[in-house]
């Protein structure tokens, strides 16, 4: 298990290394840094020595190296919108972006589970046709047009929900959290829906796929026979086998979600790592764009290695597989 | 009533007391597309940032609701004769906001702080001046040459603490390439109405009133909190909703669903930016056009027939749904005394074709435009209705519409000005002609000079540059006017830049909020009164 682990290390800082390889030689089509440092009526002889500290003149290999060596000392540079460390920022980003998927997370887990559960028991019901029909919803509406539906109806219309931020936060150390505030609990339901509504139809269709294949086994004939309750059959023995697939879906999804809240963020103007991302886009802030999508990279990483442990746990004849390759 | 009553009904009544201030603090709410990305005021040369950190310091001067020249922190100024020496009369009793009274000592530290290194308003002030502290409340300035409109940006330069700056290692401007972070970019210690209660950059910043201002508020607020919501359907949202007070911008497609809302309306007036085409007139061949060995563009007749075959109302209506101000001239007419004696030329699609014929492109000829689509107003749909309006002269235009990061990357002079034919938008930073003179009309000749750097295609008549000369040293304002005048006709006789439009200013306010609108787009809530 020990060598497994420290393989998949040395694989992530392969991961971390090629993607590093490709964000920065995107960066040059990203546009001008400077032009977004100063303002347009600049001199053209301070936007070269603005250019010049800033090293924009040097070939890309040489900034990339650059960029290691200072990485490797933890140093992420000093972003050029905000004149502050990138590392600051992030980790003051980075809770608002972590409760989010948190959230969005466990929407789609309970409601995915539950509607797939009993789409699954009554095939035929009402209940079960219109859980079909909004999971179609949910997996073709775009996610930002999802957002923006949510806002019109319950913030401009009915003046439930606010429409955007995260509400009044309370610090804890230096995690800023909105789980102990209303506006803050209220703050997080529209966006988390937006953010999980994709991954919660995923898993009800799995979950229910998985369930009408399962309760045809033999083994569950045979609970049948044996005179079980219906209810432990169903979840003390059917649900637990569906359950494989759907941690892989979280595990993966957990990991799209973190990287991908993007829309979600721009769109509630969600204070999170999205939204810092796509003001750096806009304003061509090279050193954000980099540590965010280092960082996206080894969140992949390190959920994929966690998804691999959990299947062993699960499943136990995946154990042998893992020691057979370590060996 | 027993003693548990009574101090629970104390307790009540103190609580009550206590809650009473929030109740009755007025607490306005303000989104804009744009951050305020850093509180030192002189790192980014942009209105909405210098429009924030006005609440938070001053200049030396101010600038009124109608862009007029006021007394700020200097009470007055005088002139001497030869136009050499200005001398600026402080006000007394003013204070920072950490107590430090201003003085003259502070003025000079400033105006080095500005100049120095780093920092992007270098030409507020000219570099060749020298601030003199004569005493604690006077400060003398004493410059090489003439300069009329020496103060007119400095509502903009605004003054710091040196002994604030000095002791928090803040004593030169926050860099573009800082490596460690600055304090002055996360704090500030102004003398204006408000102080910075809070500040996270990109997420929320609280203004909080500043009780022992000097002056006499023309506002009734508490506290400004502002966050900045970058997309626009929520920004419009919030305002709907009533979580926000003001907006800006409100998008032009949404104007009329705000204004039949219950709870808000939109702001609206011409702004004084000017939407412009340019050509490039410089290169012997254009990078981009189907005409080889030679540079159509360099024929005036060229540049007018493309002039005549715009229809600016089609756009104004179309385009710009009716928000925009057709142009006559490179400067707002707000800004410009005689600008009602220029009149745009007739829209004339078969003169353009005319004049295209005797240029000698009977047939017409092809050329490429560079656009941005996220920098003005619906940019991208006046270049596609330029391109649409152009072809039925018989010229075909190639659109390349970029993101502004990408746009500037290639026009500008870093990108070594690589585009033939382009939109552009241009604010004179100091409201007076002269800038437009000098960095757009101005020929590029001189490489040690930063004349024209904006001019991106380099359109150049050595007589209007001369004129732009005198117009620099001129105390006369009658004479000047008229020399300015000229140096417009002599631009516009040649068609060197066709003007579109000013844009309009477009702010979303709660039904409940008074606010005064500038045309520099400068949403100033110190004139916000909310019920």
């Amino acid at each position: 298990m020990l060598a497994f682990i420290i393989r998949r290390f040395f694989q992530a800082i392969g991961v971390l290394f090629a993607v590093g390889i490709i964000a920065f030689s995107m960066f040059r089509f990203a546009g001008d840094p400077v032009n977004q440092i100063v303002s347009i009526d600049t001199p053209a002889a301070q936007r070269e020595e603005v250019r010049r500290s800033l090293g924009l003149n040097d070939p890309v290999p040489i900034q990339f190296t650059r960029y290691l060596a200072s990485a490797a000392h933890g140093n992420f540079g000093v972003s050029y919108q905000f004149r502050q460390p990138v590392s600051d920022l992030l980790a003051e980003r980075m809770p608002a972006t972590l409760e989010l998927a948190f959230c969005a997370t466990v929407f789609a887990v309970v409601f995915g589970i539950l509607m797939g559960v009993y789409s699954g028991l009554k095939r035929d019901s009402v209940l079960t046709k219109l859980f079909q029909t909004l999971s179609l919803i949910g997996i073709s509406l775009p996610t930002f047009l999802i957002g923006i539906l949510l806002i019109y109806l319950f913030a401009v219309t009915l003046g439930w929900l606010p429409s955007y931020g995260r509400g009044d936060t309370i610090q804890i150390g230096w995690w800023s959290t909105g789980f102990f505030t209303s506006s803050g609990l209220l703050a997080l339901i529209m966006p988390s829906i937006t953010l999980g509504l994709f991954q919660m139809t995923l898993i009800m269709r799995i979950v229910r796929a998985e369930m009408l294949e399962v309760l045809r086994t033999d083994y569950i004939k045979f609970a049948r026979a044996r005179g079980l309750t219906t209810r432990s059959i169903h979840f003390g023995h059917a649900l637990k086998n569906t359950l494989i697939p759907v941690i892989t879906i979280v595990g993966l999804q957990l990991g799209s979600v973190i990287a991908f809240s993007i829309i979600t963020e721009t769109v509630f103007q969600w204070p999170g790592m999205g939204l810092l991302f796509v003001q750096a886009v806009q304003n061509v802030d090279i050193p954000i764009m980099a540590a965010y999508l280092m960082l996206v990279a080894l969140i992949f990483v390190l959920i994929n290695l966690a998804v691999d442990i959990l299947y062993t746990i699960v499943d136990p004849r995946l154990r042998s597989t893992i020691r057979q390759a370590t060996t | 009533m027993t003693i548990r009553a009574k101090i629970l009904a104390a307790a009540t009544a103190a609580f009550l007391m206590g809650t009473a201030f929030p109740a009755t603090a007025v607490t306005l709410r303000y989104a804009n597309q744009g951050d305020l990305k850093s509180l030192d005021p002189y790192t980014l040369n942009e209105t909405t940032t210098n429009a924030h950190l006005g609440h938070v310091y001053e200049g030396l001067t101010k600038r009124g609701r109608d862009l007029s020249v006021e007394p700020g922190l200097a009470e007055k100024w005088e002139v001497s004769s030869d136009g050499l020496t200005w001398r600026f009369f402080l006000r007394k009793g003013v204070k920072f906001h950490n107590g430090n009274p201003f003085t003259a000592d502070d003025v000079v530290f400033s105006a080095n702080r500005v100049r120095a290194e780093g920092s992007n308003f270098q030409t507020r002030v000219p570099s060749d001046a020298e601030f003199v502290k004569v005493d604690d409340y006077t400060v003398d300035v004493k410059l090489k040459r003439p300069n009329p409109i020496l103060n007119y940006q400095w509502d903009t330069w605004y003054i710091m603490d040196k002994e604030w700056s000095e002791a928090n290692n803040a004593a030169a401007p926050t860099p573009a390439a800082a490596t460690s972070p600055s304090y002055s970019s996360l704090n500030a210690n102004g003398t204006g109405p408000f102080k910075i209660e809070s500040h996270q950059p990109g997420v929320k910043t609280v203004f909080k009133k500043n009780p022992d201002w000097w002056g006499k508020a023309e506002h009734n607020l508490d506290e400004i909190v502002f966050t900045p919501i970058k997309s626009d359907a929520t920004r419009v949202a919030a305002l709907l909703s009533g979580e926000v007070d003001v907006i800006e911008p409100v998008p032009l497609q949404d104007i009329q669903r705000v204004n039949s809302s219950p709870n808000a309306q939109v702001l609206t007036g011409p702004e004084l930016r000017t939407i412009f085409l340019g050509f490039d007139q410089t290169r012997d061949e254009l990078l981009y056009s189907n005409v080889k060995g030679k540079n159509p563009f360099k024929d005036a007749k060229v540049r007018e027939a493309f002039f005549k075959a715009i229809d600016i109302e089609t756009i104004k209506s179309r385009v710009m749904r009716g928000m925009s101000t057709p142009s006559a001239l490179m400067i707002a007419p707000e800004l410009f005394t005689y600008a009602k004696d220029f009149q745009r030329p007739k829209y004339d699609p078969d003169a353009a074709k005319k004049l295209l014929a005797e240029a000698g492109y009977p047939n017409g000829l092809e050329v490429g435009m560079d656009c941005p689509n996220d920098r003005y107003v619906n940019d991208e749909a006046i270049c596609q209705a330029v391109v649409g309006m152009l072809a039925r002269a018989g010229v075909k235009v190639n659109l390349l519409a970029q993101p502004k990061a990408q746009y500037f990357g290639k026009v500008l002079k870093s990108g070594n000005y690589q585009t033939s034919f382009y939109l552009l938008g241009w604010t004179p930073g100091t409201f007076d002609s002269h800038n437009v003179l000098f960095d757009i009309e101005g020929c590029r000749d001189n490489p040690n000079s930063s004349r024209g750097e904006s001019n991106l295609g380099n359109y150049c008549n050595k007589k209007h540059d001369e004129l732009s000369d005198k117009i620099l040293v001129e105390n006369d304002k009658a004479k000047r006017d008229q020399m300015i005048k000229e140096a417009f006709q002599i631009t516009t006789s040649e068609y060197g830049y066709i003007p579109l439009h000013q844009q309009s200013l477009a702010w979303g306010i709660s039904k409940k909020v008074k606010l005064s609108q500038r045309a520099d787009n400068s949403v100033l809530l110190y004139w916000a009164h909310k019920e």
